[in-house]
């Protein structure tokens, strides 16, 4: 498991999951069709990635494509600082 | 404005009947202060706490006719008794009080278990018929004043709240897990279901009738919409012909509210209704007018400028309470004894506040402008579904979305939303069909909270969907009627009495001895609003249209013109940080969320702190938050039963 992966998935269980049983979502799980996010809840992910990985994500970055999923947002993590590094 | 309490049969022997009826209705004293009375006969027995606001001289209850063969215990008001009196005079009937309590014997003797179709009123009462061996129990038409009953070994008992059932030796308090889950889906539980399991509610426009041993439950009016194929079914009138008529049975709704042998007052939020409904109070009555308004340290919350400016422009006497989290923290525990169920929102407790500021200033009666929201379409609800039929009629409309930005400018967690997740959230490629549309991302959201349930919970649930009850309990032309009218529907006939009038309304207003009272909940205004065509109502997206244009000469311009703020309270943060109350540390701590066994002790221990730990807290984690509270300090209060014994005042001091 890497590093980012494992950071988010806690994060994730954490703050919205709640339970135990964190297999209960797998990575492709959608966040938002499994009620774990809200409108206003995906604020808080925003903010934990912006602090937790130092990125800074542009409104056009908030999009379910980039967000919606553990896989999604950590292959959103992983692209996001190579380009960082890479710059 | 009362409380009352019953039975019909013969109940346990091991207490006294009227020393049961004494406990019964001193469970429910603070309803009724100025006096209190039973009455038994056989098979039956009635109860009565007096708030004494008509006829004080000769209103007491229970009242009996003349003959003594009926007999009455009634909380609430027939608004239209005067015109009823002298209806029934004129047939012969001939009256010993001025009371309205007295109209509703009258009435009954003349039209029998029909007499209820004639009140306009917000009404819970008892009729005990001797001579037909008949209970009949009836409930106002919207729901505003209280009445639930339960069988417990063959007696009915009835009261306008659950704890004086309490009182009856063998009823006891068990949770109802459906109950339990509707409420963590609508806010409310569906009546006539409430949270006390083997308790019931007698639902708004019902009547219960028991006699020779059989009980039945009825409606004697339902909420109803035009087909909305049926052009003719509607108000064709022009705008300017029903708005005028509009302002006239506003008014009369209005003027037959004010009557009462003790002032009454009026709330004034700052909005378009209270506002609207205090002009019409001082048209009717242009000398002297007492308000009373709330306000809040956060500008996220706070309307005091716009109270301020409605205070000016009608000349009244106000006064104002303040209400701080540490207030709404602190009064939460007594919010729950009065609503007697678990709430997800704290916006009931500034309520009791302001209800505890009029009682001090010597008000029990105070107008209100509830109901305008949903009989008039004010509600964000209503505009939000219309922009997502909007945008479902075009998917590949980039444009269209937008409009979901311009919907909730007082939420500040909304102004930096993308719009991507706007349209996710508020689902608008989702299904038109389904009879909740309008109402799906609010339940779906709400629904999140349940993520908490403990495992028993969910195994005694067994894949129970609120969703699909609610769906079977709408009227069976709900389908032909149009989709603003299938909202208000929603609204009106769920929402409001589940839980504006009776969490956020009676219970807290009651808990103070105060009276509300409701203009725009008249049946009139609400028969004849649902006939108005749905684009006069929302015009665009301007919401409440027709009213703003029936009373816009009596208001100032700019209140006239404000668009709705919806009366919000702060959540969560009442209950975190260095001020949290210590009580909050104890309910939902992993050994009392266990002992009482609805939620999972490790999710509830990871919300706490999150909801103290970080800055922003969205909207589900907030309801989840104050849902768990809200129902571990039920359970201790009605389960546990630990302030019936400590005997803790009532009212918030």
């Amino acid at each position: 498991m890497s590093e980012v992966r494992a950071k988010v998935r806690k994060f994730i269980e954490d703050n919205f999951l709640f339970r135990e049983d964190g297999s209960a979502i797998s990575d492709d799980t959608s966040l938002l069709d499994a009620g774990l996010i809200d409108s206003t809840g995906i604020l808080e992910l925003v903010a934990f990635l912006e602090s937790d990985f130092g990125l800074q994500m542009a409104d056009a970055d908030i999009v379910p494509a980039n967000l919606d999923s553990i896989k999604a947002i950590v292959d959103y993590v992983e692209t996001k600082i190579a380009k960082q590094q890479a710059a | 404005m009362c409380g009352i309490a019953g039975f019909f049969g013969a109940p346990d022997a091991s207490l006294p009947r009227r020393a049961l009826l004494q406990r019964m209705i001193g469970a429910i004293s603070h309803r009724g202060p100025d006096a209190q009375g039973v009455f038994t006969g056989p098979h039956v027995g009635l109860a009565h706490a007096r708030l004494s606001i008509i006829d004080l001289t000769s209103g007491q209850q229970p009242m009996a006719t003349a003959d003594g063969s009926l007999c009455v215990t009634f909380n609430g008001e027939i608004f239209n008794y005067i015109e009823l009196r002298d209806e029934l005079i004129a047939r012969g009937h001939r009256f010993r009080t001025s009371s309205d309590t007295e109209v509703i014997l009258c009435a009954y003797e003349e039209y029998g278990l029909s007499c209820v179709e004639k009140f306009n009123g917000d009404f819970a009462f008892a009729i005990a018929d001797h001579r037909n061996r008949r209970l009949m129990l009836a409930r106002d038409r919207m729901g505003v004043r209280p009445l639930f009953h339960t069988t417990y070994k063959g007696c009915l008992y009835f009261a306008s709240e659950v704890k004086a059932l309490l009182e009856v030796p063998g009823v006891t308090a068990t949770l109802d897990p459906y109950a339990l889950d509707q409420i963590f889906t609508f806010w409310f539980p569906l009546a006539p279901r409430t949270p006390f399991k083997n308790i019931e509610e007698l639902p708004p426009a019902h009547v219960l009738i028991a006699e020779g041993g059989n009980v039945t439950v009825k409606p004697y009016w339902q909420l109803s919409y035009p087909d909305a194929a049926d052009a003719d079914a509607y108000d064709n009138r022009s705008a300017g012909a029903i708005a005028e008529e509009l302002r006239t049975l506003l008014l009369d709704a209005t003027r037959i509210r004010l009557r009462s042998d003790v002032p009454v007052g009026a709330y004034l939020s700052g909005g378009l209704d209270s506002s609207i409904i205090a002009a019409a109070v001082k048209q009717i009555q242009p000398d002297r007018l007492r308000t009373f308004s709330v306000t809040f340290e956060s500008e996220e919350f706070d309307e005091s400028a716009y109270q301020m400016d409605m205070v000016r422009a009608l000349g009244t006497e106000h006064s104002i309470v303040p209400c701080t989290t540490a207030d709404i923290g602190r009064d939460f525990p007594a919010v729950i004894r009065s609503a007697e169920r678990p709430i997800l929102r704290t916006a009931p407790a500034p309520l009791m506040k302001l209800s505890q500021l009029a009682h001090s200033s010597g008000y029990k009666v105070v107008l209100t402008g509830e109901g305008a929201d949903e009989v008039f379409a004010g509600y964000d609800i209503f505009k939000e579904a219309k922009i997502r039929r909007f945008c479902a009629a075009q998917p590949q409309s980039k444009r269209r979305p937008l409009l979901l930005k311009k919907l909730y400018p007082y939420l500040p967690q909304l102004k930096t939303q993308s719009q991507s997740y706007l349209e996710a959230f508020f689902g608008a490629q989702s299904d038109g069909s389904d009879p909740l549309y309008s109402h799906l991302p609010r339940f779906q959201t709400t629904a999140g909270a349940k993520l908490f349930f403990s495992a028993e919970l969910r195994k005694a649930l067994n894949g129970y969907d609120a969703m699909e009850e609610l769906r079977e309990k709408l009227p069976a032309d709900f389908a032909r009627w149009h989709p603003l009218s299938q909202a208000q529907y929603l609204e009106t006939a769920h929402l409001l009495p589940g839980y504006i009038l009776s969490s956020q309304g009676d219970r807290v207003a009651m808990a103070n001895a105060i009276e509300g009272r409701f203009p725009f909940l008249d049946h009139r205004v609400v028969e004849f609003a649902s006939r108005i065509p749905p684009k006069m109502k929302i015009f665009g997206l301007r919401e409440k249209h027709v009213l703003r244009e029936a009373m816009k000469d009596l208001l100032p311009a700019h209140i006239s013109n404000r668009t709705k703020q919806p009366y919000r309270a702060p959540d969560c943060q009442s209950f975190v940080g260095p001020g949290a109350p210590q009580y909050v540390k104890h309910r939902m701590s992993t050994g009392d969320i266990a002992t009482a066994g609805y939620f999972d002790p490790v999710a509830v221990g990871k919300l706490v702190h999150k909801c103290g730990n970080q800055k922003f807290v969205g909207f589900r984690d907030n309801t989840a938050f104050v849902g768990v509270l809200s129902t571990q300090l039920w359970h201790r209060e009605f389960v546990q039963g630990a302030t019936v014994a400590s005997n803790i005042p009532y009212a918030v001091a």
